[in-house]
């Protein structure tokens, strides 16, 4: 599974980072940046939460 | 998932959808209708007081098709609920009713109109897409602005309309702006963004008269100023959409009452949004929140929970909010319920703060100005139950690091 940031859309509001903290970083610059590129199993429900509660559907998920 | 049933949802804005969506992604085959007040597809109300003021275009979360066909909703706009039988199990809207096996209750909330000013052409509140272009209009013709109430609305559009240049003046009859939202030291740190971005922010004044001959053309305020204007915008608040369930049963009180797994009590019904008013486990007591986030997160878990209600789950969350002033983000965690705030990080008077927020021994919120990088590592904490030194502690790291990157 990967993860596919529309960067268009991001403002790094930040709500994914409060979700999947070990995944989603917003960096000092206010940009959101991948911690990682593997989603560990451990990871994966706070990613579909991120993915469900960024206010700009920036985020999905792609096999 | 039995097929056959029926999941209705009231209210077609973001925690309806969320709703419909989580529906089908548990799995549920059943019949889905989206009842919806307005007659527009649901949309994304945040923009409509920040980036569409500015002239962004606003598409519907999700396209018809994709609505009717990918997600198989039933849709009914343009007509809203009038009244729910929870014993039967119908629930009315125009000229129909529906039946419900499941039924989530997410009607909002309507915006609070400013009394004495019906027919006056010029006044608005902003709460829907129609609102928020018949403001856009008025500030693309060059509208002289009066904002009456300086919450987090009337204050995103004093900044759209400096962001054309346009005369704007903010009226708030209480001494210091958002003390609810945020308490009384941040409000008032909030509200110095005006003068910086060149909004005259009048407080501690009430407004006596709006007045004019068909449209607007002044505002009288209690201290006998008066302002022209030929838009006047009220951002006053929100009163929950609860009107259509009196004396169906359901637990009224500023908002529909739930539990921590957002079920009202009436048999298959569950609320979700603006209107609910639910147990937030994590701070042990009822919340009625107005924000995005909980409003998305809400929907998908009371359609799960009203589908199968045997495994319900309880809902609980951090709140978050957001707000765009002259080009600054204003963030808030946590809850403004507090015995100190603490500016941990830049200074009230700059262009970027953190304030912790304590209530006994315990972090409970963190508001920020342009703080994107740190506002949700507070939430994190927050949402781990951190104490208060364990915030002051993590804010002394993020400074040393930050004096090492320098």
């Amino acid at each position: 599974m990967k993860i596919v940031v529309d960067y268009a859309r991001c403002t790094g509001l930040g709500i994914c980072e409060s979700l999947a903290p070990g995944v989603f970083e917003v960096d000092d610059s206010g940009d959101l940046i991948m911690l990682t590129e593997t989603i560990s199993a451990d990871d994966l429900e706070g990613v579909r939460q991120a993915i469900e509660g960024c206010p700009t559907e920036a985020l999905r998920l792609e096999p | 998932m039995s097929s056959g049933r029926h999941l209705v949802v009231v209210g077609a804005s973001l925690a309806g959808l969320r709703a419909v969506e989580a529906a089908r992604r548990s799995g549920f085959d059943g019949r889905i209708t989206l009842i919806g007040a307005e007659p527009h597809l649901p949309y994304d109300r945040p923009p409509l007081s920040k980036t569409f003021l500015d002239g962004e275009d606003l598409p519907p979360f999700r396209g018809e098709e994709v609505l009717r066909e990918e997600l198989g909703v039933e849709l009914a706009l343009g007509a809203a609920a009038t009244a729910l039988d929870i014993g039967a199990r119908t629930v009315r809207a125009g000229e129909r009713e529906f039946g419900y096996d499941a039924l989530v209750v997410a009607t909002g909330a309507g915006a609070r109109a400013l009394p004495r000013t019906g027919g006056l052409r010029g006044v608005h509140t902003l709460r829907t897409r129609d609102d928020a272009l018949a403001v856009r209009r008025a500030l693309d013709a060059g509208a002289r602005t009066v904002v009456v109430g300086a919450g987090f609305i009337g204050s995103e559009v004093a900044s759209a309309a400096r962001k054309r240049g346009l005369d704007v003046t903010i009226v708030e009859a209480l001494p210091t702006p958002l003390v609810r939202a945020v308490g009384e030291t941040m409000g008032g740190a909030c509200a110095a963004l005006h003068a910086r971005g060149g909004t005259e922010l009048r407080c501690g004044v009430g407004v006596s008269a709006v007045e004019g001959d068909g449209r607007v053309e002044r505002v009288r305020l209690s201290d006998g100023t008066v302002l022209a204007a030929d838009l006047v915008v009220a951002g006053i608040g929100a009163v929950p959409a609860t009107g259509w369930l009196a004396g169906s049963g359901l637990t009224l009180d500023d908002g529909v009452v739930c539990d921590e797994t957002l079920f009202t009590g009436a048999p298959g019904v569950y609320a979700a949004g603006d209107v609910a008013r639910w147990h937030n486990p994590l701070f042990g007591r009822h919340m009625r929140l107005e924000h995005w986030t909980s409003a998305a997160e809400q929907g998908a878990v009371a359609a799960r929970n009203a589908l199968d209600p045997a495994d319900a789950k309880p809902y609980s969350t951090v709140p978050y909010f957001w707000s765009d002033w002259y080009g600054a983000r204003i963030q808030f965690v946590g809850v403004p319920v507090t015995d100190e705030v603490r500016v941990v990080d830049g200074d009230l008077a700059g262009e970027r703060f953190v304030a912790l927020y304590r209530a006994g021994d315990r972090l409970v919120g963190a508001l920020t100005l342009n703080g994107q990088p740190q506002v949700m590592k507070y939430r994190g904490l927050i949402m781990r139950g951190a104490s208060w030194a364990e915030g002051l502690e993590f804010a002394d790291r993020r400074r040393a690091a930050a004096k090492e990157s320098v």
